[in-house]
């Protein structure tokens, strides 16, 4: 299990190696000079830009600044913002729990609305609430998120008044005031993944209903809620909760659209705005950590996957 | 010699046919047409029998329609602006009403089809050419070559779709063609990924062997006999990163990092209008159905080519 679990790790390494080429290529890549960027291209003398250049590590060539930016990385140096003149590292931290707070939400929304329905749905098969249960994970999926949570702002922020339409409040600042702040922003980020998981619940709840083992234990005379829940569940849940956590890419992308809307101050919002002012360290820190957050996830959720189903180490 | 593919309906092809006579070279080479007619009619019979997919296909079809003749669906030049008309709520003169620059929202959200389904059909296009190559490579070549070109692969595919995107129009500037190339590049790994496993699955059959066996070169066997075979896939793939492709150039749009203004697309539609969404809900209201319309349609269609092609990618979400 340990010798599995440390060449999945292992085998990331090169993985690693080249989001970090893609991300410092990236930001090399833009039009004009990063002294022009950082300092205005008017008015610099040669000298003066040279000085700069030597200071910034620009003078040597693309490799060579290539490693040196991997190595401060590695330590945890992401570089300098421009705009807030303080470590990328400490900015992201900074904006961290925001996003967290909103992804954890919306993530709780979703499995709590999307497993029951999933299940509804599959066995109630063909059913009002069946295509209900459809209807809402073919909305989830088809909305762009920045109009459903344009449209859930105009009803219940402007027409009914409910809920405050846009704003952050820390939660140990006034809990109250930061979940009715959150409960919008959640709802649209959450019902994209609801819709997913709803689907993906039916159709493997379907899967396991229809294999012999359940027609063994219904031929036994088991009663069906046991044959549900003792038995079919828990296999069709396997998959369901592997997709959970591999949705961790999805609930970060889709805080980027979803924080703007709602001016949520997290790293999504952070990197809109650092893309706007040309803060290029934070651009390039923000889409690093994202990336490195979701592979290690996703190699946790391997991890547990191989936990609940032994067969996948066998392959 | 034409596509050895195996018998469409279901048959096994024995592996001791006699592939090499020139009767079976003649009939070979007449199979894929008839076949791939037959199949393409079946396909269309049964998605017409698909309820769900049969919506796609409507509003599908709507979409392109819409975008075809906008000239003339379209009473007013999108881009023509009348500050006396601004804010105007929907009536007989603006079906949709007029935006904060007197511009009739109907007309726009006509146009905003154009380039909803330019970038898809470019972007789509692009990433399915280079991720068939990558895949095509790293699933037939194998080894080396396959570990490589698998590594980029999920190096790319580690970043968030919208967040690369963000990247890369924010390295290379902001414009409809950045837009389609970052859209491109961000799918390029899941098409690749597709492609890989339907070819590996492809050339341990017996067709790929027995069109060794009578000579046939590597590169032809590719092209011409496993790449037909891993259509329904590619096809499934295609449809539904097209919906993927609408969302994203919408939200760098929306995000003012997309099209630039005036151009009418969605997503501008949306960022322009969000201001005056509190006095005039219709300018962000009908754009905003008009891509979750296009998105439901795509998805719908490729619900349904998947259920129709290949039921065992059921599963996959």
């Amino acid at each position: 299990m340990l010798r599995y679990f440390i060449r999945r790790a292992l085998a990331l390494v090169p993985v690693f190696f080249l989001m970090t080429v893609i991300v410092f290529l990236l930001i090399r890549m833009i039009p004009g000079d990063p002294v022009d960027v950082m300092y205005g291209a008017e008015g610099l003398d040669p000298a003066r830009r040279a000085a700069l250049e030597r200071s910034l590590g620009l003078d040597q060539p693309l490799v060579v600044q290539y490693i040196k930016w991997l190595g401060r990385a590695l330590t945890g140096d992401l570089g300098r913002s421009y705009r807030a003149q303080m470590p990328v590292l400490d900015l992201i931290l900074q904006r961290l729990p925001a996003t967290l707070y909103l992804s954890l939400a919306a993530l709780l929304f979703s499995v709590v609305l999307a497993i029951p329905l999933g299940i509804l749905s599959a066995v109630k098969r063909n059913s009002w609430a069946d295509l209900g249960a459809i209807g809402f994970a073919i909305l989830g999926i088809s909305l762009p998120q920045f109009w459903s949570g344009i449209m859930l702002v105009l009803l219940f922020a402007i027409v009914l008044g409910w809920l405050p339409s846009i704003g952050y409040v820390p939660p140990q600042e006034n809990f109250g005031r930061f979940l009715r702040h959150i409960i919008l922003p959640a709802v649209t980020l959450g019902w994209s993944l609801a819709g997913t998981t709803t689907r993906l619940t039916r159709s493997s709840l379907l899967e396991e209903l229809g294999k012999d083992y359940v027609r063994t234990a219904r031929g036994m005379g088991l009663p069906e809620h046991k044959v549900l829940w003792e038995h079919a569940l828990r296999n069709a849940l396997i998959p369901t909760v592997t997709m959970i956590g591999l949705q961790l890419a999805f609930l970060i992308g889709g805080a980027v659209i979803v924080e703007t809307v709602f001016a949520w101050p997290g790293i999504g919002l952070l990197i809109v705005d650092s893309i706007f002012a040309r803060d290029y360290p934070v651009v390039q820190g923000v889409i690093m950590a994202v990336a490195v957050m979701v592979v290690l996830v996703n190699l946790l959720v391997d991890f547990i996957y191989t936990l609940l189903d032994p067969r996948i180490r066998l392959e | 010699m034409g596509a050895l593919r195996r018998s469409e309906t279901g048959a096994p092809t024995p592996f001791y046919r006699p592939m090499a006579t020139t009767q079976a070279r003649v009939i070979a080479s007449m199979e894929p047409a008839l076949r791939q007619r037959r199949l393409s009619e079946r396909v269309f019979f049964r998605l017409l029998r698909h309820r769900l997919a049969l919506v796609g296909m409507i509003l599908t079809a709507l979409i392109v329609f819409t975008a075809i003749f906008a000239d003339v669906i379209a009473p007013y030049d999108p881009l023509e602006i009348r500050l006396k008309d601004r804010l105007q709520p929907p009536s007989s003169l603006h079906l949709m009403g007029t935006d904060h620059l007197g511009r009739d929202v109907f007309s726009r959200v006509v146009y905003g089809s154009r380039i909803s389904l330019q970038v898809g059909v470019v972007s789509v296009a692009l990433g399915t050419i280079v991720g068939l190559f990558v895949g095509m490579a790293a699933g037939y070549l194998g080894k080396s070559v396959d570990t490589v070109l698998m590594s980029i692969m999920d190096a790319i595919y580690a970043f968030p779709a919208i967040l690369l995107a963000l990247a890369l129009v924010a390295a290379f500037g902001q414009g409809l063609v950045t837009v389609m190339t970052a859209i491109a590049i961000v799918r390029i790994p899941i098409f690749a990924r597709t492609v890989r496993s339907s070819i590996l699955a492809e050339k341990e059959k017996e067709y790929v062997e027995a069109a060794r066996c009578i000579g046939q070169r590597e590169w032809l066997i590719l092209f011409r006999h496993i790449l037909p075979n891993i259509m329904a896939p590619i096809i499934v793939v295609t449809t539904t990163y097209f919906a993927a492709a609408i969302v994203v150039e919408a939200s760098l749009s929306f995000l003012g990092l997309g099209v630039p203004p005036p151009q009418a697309s969605w997503g501008v539609m949306l960022y322009d209008g969000r201001k005056y969404m509190e006095q005039a809900p219709y300018v962000v209201i009908y754009p905003g159905l008009a891509i979750s319309l296009a998105v439901l349609g795509f998805n719908l269609l490729g619900d349904g080519l998947r259920d129709v092609l290949d039921p065992r990618l059921r599963n996959v979400t």
